[in-house]
């Protein structure tokens, strides 16, 4: 075994007479909570997979982040306070949604800007070519699908 | 022809290009901190690799930042299964030996490793100048706004982060970067 | 040796492919035969060349030759065969290398299936297609050379890419990837060459590009379905779709070439939309390279992207080229792609066509927006900004619900024009297999407004598309007395492209069951236990037994040995890993997947301590998401059947059946599907 897979390299960063705790065990009062930390982790961007949530994240680090955001609101702080914790730490990166304001009101504006335009092409063209050219139909085969 | 179409279709796609041109000189992975300039995070950690020489520190005591203000100090994040820290790990230890008796403190933080493990390392590379500290849960490193190791963070004498560098520090860039951090008198900027 | 091999053979490729192009263009355009005849040849041997260069490069893998720069970066002896071979795309270069086999395959297949049609289309497109391959060649012999000399050689190598070297779906996703992103390459080249060659007024082309853009489709949609299984498999995440930039690369030529086998039925029967249908193949184009483009120079960070070098800045000019030369094909031929026909009816299947053409294209902008939006963001701001899943969701979930209701309207509208009647016949029972859905999923405790839009709009799609075959079959079954399976065998087969577009619509509805159930209905815990100790999720009990570690040639595997429960009873045993690989710091997540047709229990090991006395353990348990996989499976079958040719045709040559279609109106292939 080399030294960099040691098993132990994996364990959160505990001496090895700790054991973690039991994640799992749950009182009804702890399901607000546990709502708020589910709904919380899934905005936040994991700093160490790209792309993935701290919630969906598999990674320790994301595992620890989670517990720093039950234990933030477990002391009482909102959840606006505990996503400003992060915003602080990592700047705005954290946030898998970006902030809709300023700037950022484009990656929103601009689909929606597209399928109006849209909308607009594909009503213009279903009313340019039904209206006046109805008087052709000879041309056209009889509909097999009928 | 339409020319007039073709040109809409440049105009659209020029931007384009120009913003993935833009993209190939830029890191995705360069993210900028907002720590720097911000008040650095305290923290009171224990120490389980007690470092050599001035610097040295009794394993199972306290290490708090707030008990350096007034002299510079160094956090490095790093931990025994990273193998971008073998790269730095010289320069740094050389470097916080070398600046020990000018007011720089060096600390290592071990992210996301077990004591053992970390001692093994330090041992394998042939010691480790400074002490070095454990970080459960990775408490500190997510005030730090971690992401990933090895990442050395610098702080001011009146307690602010000055800069954070990701990935593998260099002798070069760290001699630098203390000796600007020292020219600045105390609490001044 | 090898490595002379494989290197001249490119070179020499490069040659013949310039020789190639310019003798296909000149020999066109002078009506030069012999040019013609020579340039034909190059295509079959740039073809061969390619296929020599990639058969070297497996053969260095294989014999690991770390003489050869390549196999010495991704290589190692400890490496199973499997893996050593398939790493043949596990970077960069040997990526690029099976690319460049991919498309010279296909260009040299477009010219053999085409060489006795008369005119000089198909000389052009062989001639595109070659112009394509040079820019793959020189970054093979320029910046991205997987023949490189190591000297002095390296006793071994580091071996492949973890991530890569985990599972075997990534022997099987990227091949699929390939021959779905380098497939979109032919309409493109039939485009550019039917404008070439004076043939762009014409339909012969179109008819021509449909079915390879359809084959294409088939693959990428395969890609994309495999590319979310090894997610599944692998990232340990429980997910399947994250909109990573990559992912969302992959998806993006999807879309459009999803609107345009759509939009070209519209072209076909009325003569409209053919200027848009141009658009959409280059578009499709277009975005194949750009996901090459960021899948390979690093530009959006990304667990499955490639480490970089200049190659970016090659793309980059590709990009470019392409674009300006689609930008002056387009436009230097709107006038020859004037519409030709007209509608009968605002309310018809021809404007669900352009409504689904709409959303299709609605969600293609989104996506790429919110991909590309992280750099605009810093070119503007300089912050870095994320864009990511719940971005995307909130976007392009109220499109999604718009497409599965048009792919219920669809079909059950007629073409040209759809009366009061015939309206309230066909969507009456659509719509109330979408009542009946919804008071189900509300009485089920289905409250996200999107759950109940994807069943609700879910069943009333799946029943118009089921209703199709039901209806067809019944009348075949009173004119000609056939069985139920007879007739409905004997209606596909009559009419092979409208019921293959059918059984896709019924795969797409399958995987977005899968996708709305796992998101539903998951359940989810995460516990750390100590051997012995159990957890409850779902109807699951999960017993952690025992943490071991075991050292494989090429890794390390720390597993927990896991037994599952169901009421008390032991039903079954798996074994979530993690495997540690020498190359890097991370290890590699590998869960453990029970499935069955009712849903997955999904555990992955995310933690342990070092003396095997606990292990942290996340299990999940989610409902009918193998039928995300099987729908993929149905999706790509419906592709074949409508790709396949209809039966009971007189074998007529190609271009005669070509022309005779053409001058015939496009309706001629279904009126003989209801006759036959």
């Amino acid at each position: 075994m080399s030294v960099a897979l040691s098993p132990g390299a994996q364990t959160p960063a505990v001496p090895d007479t700790v054991t973690p705790a039991p994640r799992s065990v749950l009182t009804p009062a702890d399901s607000v909570l546990e709502a708020q930390t589910t709904a919380l982790a899934s905005e936040l961007r994991c700093p160490v997979c790209q792309g993935l949530s701290i919630q969906d994240s598999p990674s320790e680090l994301a595992l620890d982040m989670r517990d720093v955001i039950r234990e933030q609101l477990r002391s009482g702080k909102s959840p606006d306070d505990v996503r400003q914790y992060f915003l602080d730490k990592y700047g705005e990166w954290i946030l898998l949604e970006p902030k809709p304001e300023g700037f950022n009101l484009l990656v929103y504006l601009l689909p929606v800007a597209a399928l109006l335009a849209g909308a607009a092409v594909v009503w213009r063209t279903v009313r340019r070519f039904t209206a006046p050219v109805a008087a052709e139909p000879a041309v056209l085969p009889p509909n097999p699908d009928a | 022809m339409n020319w007039r179409r073709a040109l809409y279709g440049v105009t659209a796609a020029v931007p384009v290009i120009v913003l993935l041109g833009y993209g190939l000189t830029r890191d995705p992975r360069a993210i900028v901190s907002p720590l720097p300039g911000k008040a650095a995070p305290d923290f009171a950690l224990g120490v389980f690799a007690p470092g050599v020489g001035r610097t040295a520190m009794t394993v199972g005591d306290t290490a708090r930042l707030s008990a350096h203000r007034g002299d510079v100090v160094v956090l490095n994040f790093w931990a025994s299964w990273c193998l971008e820290c073998r790269h730095e790990h010289e320069a740094l230890s050389s470097v916080a030996r070398a600046y020990a008796d000018r007011g720089v403190r060096f600390y290592g933080l071990l992210y996301n490793d077990t004591p053992s493990a970390g001692l093994a390392w330090i041992e394998d590379m042939g010691g480790q100048s400074y002490p070095s500290l454990l970080d459960p849960r990775t408490r500190t490193a997510i005030d730090y706004g971690l992401y990933g190791v090895p990442e050395t963070f610098f702080i001011t004498r009146d307690g602010r982060v000055a800069y954070k560098h990701i990935g593998a520090i260099t002798e070069r860039l760290l001699v630098q970067k203390l000796d600007s951090l020292l020219a600045d008198p105390p609490g001044g900027s | 040796m090898t490595r002379l091999l494989g290197f001249n053979a490119l070179v020499v490729a490069l040659g013949a492919a310039l020789y190639g192009s310019l003798a296909l263009f000149v020999g066109a355009r002078r009506q030069r035969a012999e040019l013609i005849r020579s340039g034909r040849i190059a295509v079959y041997a740039v073809f061969g060349l390619a296929t020599v260069s990639t058969l070297a490069m497996i053969y260095a893998l294989v014999a690991h030759d770390f003489s050869v720069d390549y196999v010495a970066r991704v290589g190692s002896r400890a490496t199973p065969l499997f893996y050593t071979v398939i790493s043949l795309w596990g970077a960069l270069e040997g990526s690029i290398l099976f690319w460049l086999w991919v498309l010279t395959m296909l260009g040299a297949l477009v010219v053999y299936q085409n060489r006795e049609r008369p005119g000089h289309l198909v000389d052009y497109t062989g001639g595109v297609m070659l112009l394509v391959t040079i820019f793959f060649l020189i970054l093979l012999v320029g910046p991205a050379n997987p023949f490189g000399l190591v000297s002095p050689v390296p006793p071994d190598g580091p071996g492949p890419n973890p991530l890569l070297q985990n599972h075997w779906l990534m022997g099987v996703h990227p091949p699929l990837l390939y021959l779905g992103y380098v497939g979109m390459t032919v309409p493109f080249a039939f485009a550019i060459g039917a404008v070439l060659s004076g043939e762009i007024s014409e339909d012969g082309w179109i008819r021509l590009t449909r079915r390879w853009t359809l084959l294409a489709w088939m693959f990428l949609t395969a890609a994309i379905v495999a590319g979310m299984w090894w997610s599944y498999e692998v990232l340990g995440w429980g997910g399947y779709w994250a909109w990573d930039p990559v992912e969302n690369a992959s998806f993006l030529p999807w879309l459009t070439a999803t609107a345009f086998l759509h939009s070209v039925m519209v072209q076909e029967r009325r003569g409209l939309l053919k200027l848009w249908n141009l658009n959409l193949i280059v578009a499709t184009f277009t975005l194949t390279i750009l996901g090459t483009f960021l899948t390979r120079s690093g530009v959006l960070a990304s667990v499955h992207a490639f480490t970089t070098g200049t190659i970016g800045w090659y793309f980059l000019a590709f990009i470019g080229v392409v674009l300006l030369a689609a930008f002056a094909v387009v436009a230097g031929n709107s006038d020859k792609l004037r519409p030709t026909g007209a509608l009968d009816a605002a309310v018809s299947r021809e404007s669900v066509f352009l409504l689904n053409n709409l959303f299709l294209t609605a969600f293609t902008i989104t996506v790429l927006v919110g991909t590309l939006f992280p750099l605009v963001a810093e070119a503007v701001r300089g912050v870095k900004v994320s864009v990511g899943e719940p971005f995307f969701n909130r976007m392009t979930l109220p499109i999604c619900a718009a497409l599965l209701f048009l792919m219920g309207v669809g079909p059950a509208l007629p073409w040209r024009r759809a009366s009061r009647e015939v309206l309230r016949r066909q969507l009456l029972p659509p719509a109330v297999a979408a009542g009946v859905a919804l008071v189900a999923s509300l009485l089920l405790g289905v409250r996200a407004p999107y759950a109940l839009a994807a069943f609700a709009f879910g069943a009333f799609a799946l029943t118009a598309n089921v209703r199709e075959f039901v209806d067809g079959a019944m009348a075949r079954r009173r004119v000609h007395g056939e069985s139920p399976a007879q007739a409905v065998a004997r209606l596909v087969g009559a009419n092979r492209r409208r019921y293959g577009g059918y059984i896709a619509h019924i795969g797409v509805l399958s995987l977005t069951l899968g996708v709305a159930a796992s998101s539903t209905f998951r359940t989810e815990r995460e516990a750390t236990l100590r051997p012995g100790e159990t957890m409850q999720v779902g109807d699951f009990a999960v017993r952690l037994d025992e943490v071991y570690l075991r050292n494989e040639p090429q890794r390390d595997v720390l597993a927990a040995s896991v037994t599952v429960l169901r009421g008390g009873r032991e039903i079954d045993r798996l074994e979530p890993r993690m495997n540690f690989y020498p190359t890097s710091d991370q290890p590699v997540p590998t869960p453990d997947v029970r499935s069955r047709l009712t849903g997955d229990l999904y555990l992955n090991l995310q933690a342990f301590a070092r003396d095997g006395s606990t292990a942290t353990i996340r299990a999940i348990e989610e409902p009918l998401v193998p039928w995300i996989w099987i729908g993929g499976f149905i999706v790509c079958l419906g592709a074949l059947v409508s790709a396949a040719p209809n039966r009971r045709r007189v074998a007529v040559p190609v271009e005669a059946r070509e022309r005779a279609v053409a001058a015939a109106q496009p309706p001629a292939r279904e009126l003989e599907g209801v006759a036959s």
